[in-house]
């Protein structure tokens, strides 16, 4: 087990370097020029956009640009946004706020979905389940910018419960609402995962078993059916921290949440390199280690699976 | 003098409290829309925003998020009057000249830094020296190179060879002359623009660190500048300008989306808007009833011909071009695809603007389709009868490009596609590398509220905002003449003679001008928009709650 994580870890450093390669290589791609579009529509002044390039070292190809910054990284010097900011101190401001937005998406989308599913699965045919399965229906139906609307319009303004838009993004009671519009999708598909394994299980030989054992119901479900019918929900629920992350930027938008979706937003829209690459490498690194914990998950959920 | 801009203000105060009552019972909206509540002097109040780009330094603000934070932290010599759009002077007693060349500036005592430091004649050499450096990297620095000396301090390439302008000499602690490398009559307009503002001894020590933390002379102090969320600026009772805050400051605060930003001024979490989007538009005056805003701004937006293209060119090119801007049906578009947000243009100075000369486009921006088939017809038809039009996608352009376009097809039987390119830099690039091939989106918003800035910036040959390459003698002759004039108005009457020169040759079709369409909350009343589009933050006034 220890070997297998230390090799896992191991195999993260080049999928890390890759990362930052192709993301430094689209952003330095991007057409037009950042230096001058600072200028609006009055013409860029050469002398200053030379001063300027050199200082972001954008006057340099990329064959130079790429060692120097990855040079720099192992120092710990993530390099500056064009407004002078390291961007160090850019991504400490905003992953704490799109963290805290993703967990308790998250946490809603574990315990609502896994729930919604429990009753649909359990109930295979009854209403709850067909109530569920139309509701879960809708909601991956509904972009997701719609609910927002919907959401900030109906909550903020129309029975005033909350404001339309978050006030401080460090509060968590008012994150819950755009928290809740993130995790609705993620939640429709965990309910419906966690149904149809749910129906595929019970009619497994190991459930007869237990049933003529005469075992408690309690029991025979949750030791037995949700256990084995959670690895798919498992897989999605690993994969899926990752994407609540980085996908929040349509929700950060609506709910206007400083967190990490805007600033990436900000920083592509500036064609601002370091802070791309820094922002989507620690995404990438959120995506290794919950897809390598999802991996370990396997094991304590199923013992026949073991890692060496 | 300031008696009288006083009385002025007052009257138009209880101009609009009048109408402002008078709208609210109709309005119906009731609590609080009248003007009528009790006014908190030290009341805050918040504003929509954007997290500015650049460290806040004076010179190094273009964009709007920046733009204005510096200029409610500083003032310089003189600034414009929100509700004329005239000139007035604010640190300088007075801006004399007797050849538009030399320039002497006597500054009023009494006014100081928020640190307590007074402003002087070095405050604003020193300023000025620094940000026209090219080593210190100021975007602005550009507005400097009218003064003499300033290919020194920022040559084309290289090192400086100098830390000073030779053409900024101070006299005593109160005077300071300025030396231009060529005759600017109207100079002090120029001087309104934010780069030209004073700095404090204490910028010169650690410029980086104190662009996080500025320190200025103008209504308002700096208190802390919270990344992504906001900045905060407190009413400083030592302002010495004509314009003292009535209120206790304000909040910049970071709207993600103009969306989000609606959503919460309609809750009273945001106070004062800057701009309505585009999504609200046609709903917000039903909305916010008396709380909304409607009124011109000193913008326009015009379509360029690329006339560095051989296909523009020739004797009766321009009677195309006339046909073309004839074929546009402005007011239907300005009603129904941009929902009354913007006004029909009939000139190429925007109107509040000194030197407006209304229907300075003549016959060419009336909507007149035979004529305008007929005109393109005698000017030999539009090269392989089609064109296209370049914009950036990302600002929301896409409905009236299609607009237009449909309305010269029907109108003329030419041909015309939009031309979109992703974003602002990327269509930026290819129409400064002059690649654009036949008609592309060009839009002015005034840097000061004097016609030059409409027409010499954009029009005269070798012009840096000259997108199109127009190049036309007895325009460039004029302008030359008008900028050696010796009085203002000597100076607005040949720039308007040069305009008239611009509607025979068509360079580009003036579409129409910008207007504020934007709004406030209940918790505030008194919010003004001066040409700008920019709140006139010192009038505002803060209920008490």
């Amino acid at each position: 087990m220890g070997r297998y994580v230390a090799r896992r870890l191991l195999q993260m450093i080049p999928v890390f370097l890759g990362t930052t390669f192709l993301v430094f290589m689209m952003v330095y791609s991007l057409p037009g020029d950042p230096i001058k579009a600072m200028f609006g529509d009055h013409a860029a002044d050469p002398a200053t956009v030379a001063h300027l390039k050199h200082q972001y070292h954008l006057d340099m190809p990329w064959w130079q640009h790429y060692p120097l910054y990855v040079w720099q990284l192992l120092h710990g010097d993530l390099g500056q946004t064009f407004g002078g900011v390291d961007v160090s101190q850019v991504l400490s401001q905003a992953f704490p706020v799109t963290i805290r937005l993703a967990l308790l998406a998250f946490v809603i989308e574990i315990v609502v979905g896994l729930g919604l599913g429990l009753l649909a699965g359990l109930r295979r045919g009854k209403v709850a389940d067909k109530l569920v399965l139309v509701f879960t229906l809708l909601v991956i139906s509904v972009p997701v910018f719609v609910i927002g609307y919907i959401c900030s319009t109906v909550f903020g303004i129309t029975l005033a419960w909350t404001t339309p838009t978050v006030q401080d993004s460090n509060n968590l009671g008012q994150l819950l609402l755009p928290a809740f519009v993130l995790a609705s999708l993620s939640l429709a598909y965990v309910a419906r995962l966690t149904r149809t394994s749910l129906v595929e299980n019970v009619r497994a030989d190991y459930m007869r078993t237990a049933m003529a054992k005469g075992l408690p119901r309690r029991r025979i479900i949750v030791n037995h059916l949700l256990r084995n019918s959670l690895i798919p929900v498992v897989t999605f629920l690993g994969t899926d921290l990752g994407a609540l992350m980085g996908g929040a930027i349509v929700t950060e938008g609506i709910f206007n949440v400083q967190g990490v979706g805007n600033a990436l937003y900000r920083a592509i829209r500036a064609s601002e390199g370091p802070t791309v690459v820094g922002i989507v490498s620690v995404l990438v690194i959120v995506y290794l280690i919950s897809s390598l914990l999802v991996d370990l998950l396997y094991a304590v959920l199923d013992p026949r699976i073991r890692y060496a | 003098m300031r008696g009288a801009t006083q009385a002025k203000w007052a009257m138009a105060a209880a101009a609009v409290a009048l109408a402002a009552t008078a709208c609210g019972g109709n309005a119906g909206s009731g609590s609080g829309s009248g003007s009528n509540a009790a006014v908190d002097p030290k009341g805050t109040f918040s504003y929509q925003s954007s997290e500015p780009q650049n460290p806040l330094q004076p010179a190094n603000a273009m964009e709007v998020g920046g733009g204005r934070i510096i200029q409610s932290i500083f003032k310089g010599l003189v600034d414009y009057d929100p509700a004329t759009g005239k000139i007035r002077n604010q640190v300088a007693d007075s801006i004399t000249t007797k050849d538009s060349k030399t320039w002497t500036v006597k500054l009023k005592s009494g006014w100081t830094f928020h640190n307590g430091e007074p402003v002087t004649a070095h405050s604003f050499v020193d300023s000025w020296n620094w940000s026209a450096n090219v080593k210190n990297n100021q975007i602005n620095s550009f507005w400097f190179s009218d003064i003499k000396g300033y290919s020194d301090v920022h040559p084309d390439k290289g090192d400086p060879k100098s830390d000073t302008m030779s053409g900024l000499k101070v006299l005593d602690d109160h005077t300071f002359t300025i030396e231009l490398s060529a005759p600017v009559s109207y100079y002090e307009y120029k001087l309104g623009y934010s780069a030209f503002s004073p700095l404090p001894k204490a910028f010169f020590t650690d410029p980086k660190k104190y662009g996080q933390q500025p320190i200025g002379d103008g209504p308002y102090k700096f208190v802390k500048w919270e990344h992504n969320k906001g900045v905060t600026v407190a009413a400083y009772d030592k302002y010495a300008g004509v314009d003292k805050p009535k209120n206790g400051g304000v909040f910049f605060k970071v709207e993600a989306t103009g969306e989000a930003a609606y959503q919460e001024l309609l809750s009273n979490t945001l106070d004062v808007m800057d701009l309505v989007p585009a999504s609200a538009l046609a709903t917000y005056k039903t909305d916010l009833g008396s709380r909304a805003v409607d009124q011109p701004q000193g913008a326009i937006q015009a379509i360029s011909f690329a006339m560095y293209n051989k296909d523009w060119q020739g004797k009766d090119k321009n009677l195309v071009r006339q046909g073309l801007s004839m074929a546009i049906d402005r007011d239907t578009i300005t009603k129904t695809v941009l929902q009354g947000s913007r006004q029909p243009a009939d000139s190429w100075v925007p109107p509040g603007v000194a030197g407006y000369k209304a229907g300075s486009c003549g016959d060419a921006c009336k909507y007149d389709p035979a004529k305008a088939k007929e005109l393109i017809k005698q000017g030999g038809g539009v090269p392989g009868n089609k064109i296209t039009i370049l914009y950036n996608a990302d600002g929301s352009h896409k409905e009236w490009v299609d607009a237009v376009c449909n309305s010269i097809r029907q109108a003329t039987g030419v041909d015309c596609t939009g031309d979109p390119k992703p974003d602002f830099k990327t269509a930026r690039d290819i129409i400064t590398q002059k690649k654009a091939t036949s008609l592309m989106r060009s839009g002015w918003v005034q840097d000061y509220p004097l016609n030059a800035n409409f027409l010499k910036d954009i029009y005269v040959s070798g012009a840096d905002a000259n997108d199109g390459g127009y190049s036309s003698p007895e325009f460039d002759k004029l302008a030359h003449a008008a900028d050696k004039a010796t009085s203002i108005d000597e100076t607005v009457a040949l720039y308007q003679q040069a305009e008239a020169q611009l509607a025979k040759d068509m360079p580009s079709i003036p579409l129409w001008y910008y207007k504020s369409t934007t709004g406030y909350s209940t918790s505030v009343q008194n919010v003004k928009y001066d040409s700008f589009g920019n709140p006139v933050f010192t009038q505002v006034e803060v209920k008490k709650k």
